[in-house]
């Protein structure tokens, strides 16, 4: 009994270093899903691959809901080469589109990963690419094909290659509770701690090139920004002011942050330059003025502010003016973020009391509820424009929750242990 | 609830020293026997007083369990950072407690409940910090004995998802 207790916590704990901190489970597709086959890739090396990359590739292309992928089970024939595909095979199958692909060492630590893409009922090529890689990279390679898949057949960039950083809150039973900033793989591999703290966490906001995090932390007794080097851990404290510190933002060009600063009496929106150190305060209003987020030109902040006594998102010029109303639906609206294309303004909004994720556009000033919870919260867009992930409730759990743009596609990722909250996707990594 | 006990007890003790004494002033010898509104003396020499706030308790008037002072938190209404009526009396209590102990700082801790976006909260709780922070001043607590901290929905009391635990996390909490 005691033999097996102990196997049970060192399989636990070596299985937590590669496995999946979230399970994705979809809960809706798109009717009309494009039927794949994405065939396991040869391999011509001794041990085995480090990665099963066609079923990473597989897995991301079923993830985003436009793709039904085969099974490995029905696959009649396993081509690893063009000159090796039957076309006939893959048509009796229903299948319109097929991957193949094989893996080849390469030097001491590297390999090379070719794929090709093809229309089955045309028998013809689509795309195809040879990619060198290394050990660690592999996953990411993997991830990379799937992007170049769904862009040719989607028309739009694909965001597997990209990662999602996160809240997760721990408590064991009454005890003390434990806060972390994580960041993970888009499909939920890899996760890893970045900041683990006993007082709050919050606001986690990517800089433009992927590299940092900025973020709220309580670990002083009271609110400040910190911003992070996510691949050295380096980090430094940027304002601890008093009053609140909250809602960091960059603008696109990384060399400002939009922040919510109370240390002038009542919250309003700050812009820092990170050079300068300079700060420039952009509302001067005594009502609340919070969460900035910026416009992809840089031209424009949104911000939440009750100055027309209830919560709604407002618009200012990134360089200091009037402030002009932007929602007008519903009595409470907050948290606006653009769209990485400029169109759309994601944000929490409030109907029949209930909180849940809204998209608007920007030309039309319609506005669509995309999510079903009642205390749904934190949109954040993919890269691609495509997909929002955002905070939401199954049952007394916070987890996360993806929903299309056009809110067609819905999936589920849930934490195995404890709450998990506020998602934010990174951009492109350059 | 503690303003009732309060009360209850200084009735109480009242009772016990009026059934204890005579009610009118009388001339034995040369002793005067004079009823006093703090004290009274009985014949044989025991001496009871009467039961006030301040001076049944000996010790820190934080400690108190039978003072306002021992109220050390406030709650609020939804959507709401003004501090309702039936609090004004604690919140006196403390602001006459600071401004008697000026070497005293105290630290408002705003919290708002889980309803709507985390850094919205994080102001409204500010917000309610703040309305208390004014009351103290206004009753002569200098500004440099308060600190004040708003924790948004981050530090819930209550971890439930109902009405009666947004109505516990609603609140500012008075931490010495």
């Amino acid at each position: 009994m005691r033999q097996f207790f102990y196997l049970v916590v060192f399989w636990v704990a070596w299985q937590a270093a590669a496995q999946a901190d979230l399970t994705i489970e979809i809960t809706e597709g798109v009717e009309g899903a494009l039927p794949i086959a994405v065939v396991p890739f040869g391999w011509q090396g001794k041990a085995q691959p480090p990665q099963d990359v066609a079923g990473i590739i597989a897995a991301d292309l079923h993830r985003s809901g436009r793709f039904k992928t085969l099974p490995q089970v029905d696959m009649l024939a396993r081509p690893t080469r063009g000159e090796q595909v039957e076309f006939r095979d893959w048509r009796g199958l229903g299948v319109d589109n097929l991957v193949v692909g094989h893996i080849q060492p390469s030097g001491t630590s590297g390999y090379v990963v070719r794929f090709q893409l093809f229309d089955v009922y045309r028998g013809e090529q689509l795309i195809g690419y040879s990619i060198p890689t290394t050990g660690p990279n592999l996953r990411r390679t993997a991830h990379r094909i799937a992007d170049l898949i769904y862009e040719k057949l989607m028309g739009v960039p694909g965001a597997f290659a990209t990662r999602i950083a996160y809240i997760t809150s721990v408590r064991q039973g009454d005890g003390p509770e434990r806060i972390d900033l994580r960041i993970a793989d888009a499909d939920g591999y890899n996760p890893q701690t970045i900041v683990s703290s006993s007082e709050p966490l919050l606001s986690p906001a990517w800089s433009p090139d992927g590299r940092k995090l900025a973020y709220v932390s309580f670990e002083q007794g009271q609110s400040a920004i910190y911003v992070q080097e996510v691949f050295t851990g380096q980090r430094r404290k940027l304002t601890s002011y008093k009053g609140i510190n909250g809602a960091p933002a960059w603008s696109p060009d990384g060399r400002k942050l939009a922040m919510a600063l109370s240390k002038g009496g009542n919250l309003d929106i700050y812009v820092l330059d990170l050079a300068t150190h300079k700060l420039k305060q952009l509302t001067h209003h005594y009502a609340i003025d919070t969460e900035p987020a910026w416009s992809p030109d840089g031209r424009q902040i949104v911000f939440t502010s009750d100055r027309g006594g209830k919560p709604q998102i407002y618009r200012i010029p990134s360089y200091g003016g009037p402030a002009e109303r932007v929602t007008f639906q519903n009595p409470y609206n907050a948290r606006a973020s653009y769209s990485p294309d400029g169109k759309l303004l994601a944000l929490v909004t409030r109907e029949d009391g209930n909180y849940r994720i809204a998209v608007q556009d920007l030309e039309s000033g319609v506005m669509q509820v995309l999510s079903q919870g009642s205390l749904d919260e934190s949109p954040s867009f993919a890269p691609n424009s495509s997909m929002i992930i955002y905070a939401s409730k199954a049952g007394y759990r916070g987890v996360l929750a993806a929903v299309s743009v056009d809110g067609r596609v819905r999936q589920r990722l849930a934490l195995q242990e404890g709450d998990v909250r506020e998602p934010v996707w990174s951009p492109y990594e350059k | 609830m503690n303003r009732f006990l309060t009360i209850l007890f200084a009735i109480g003790l009242s009772l016990l020293m009026l059934s204890g004494c005579s009610s009118t002033p009388s001339r034995e010898g040369g002793a005067e026997v004079t009823e006093q509104s703090t004290g009274a003396q009985t014949g044989a020499g025991a001496t009871t007083s009467a039961a006030s706030q301040g001076e049944a308790w000996t010790g820190d008037p934080l400690q108190n369990p039978n003072s306002l002072l021992a109220t050390r938190v406030i709650y609020f209404d939804f959507d709401q950072s003004n501090v309702r009526m039936d609090y004004r009396d604690v919140i006196s209590a403390h602001a006459e407690y600071l401004a008697t102990h000026p070497d005293v700082t105290v630290r408002l801790e705003g919290h708002a409940d889980e309803r709507g976006t985390r850094e919205y909260n994080l102001a409204l709780g500010e917000q309610r910090a703040m309305a208390v922070r004014s009351l103290l001043m206004a009753e002569g607590v200098a500004d440099n004995q308060i600190v004040v901290v708003s924790y948004g929905e981050e530090r819930p009391a209550s971890y439930e998802h109902n009405e009666e635990a947004w109505a516990l996390n609603r609140r500012v909490e008075l931490v010495y």
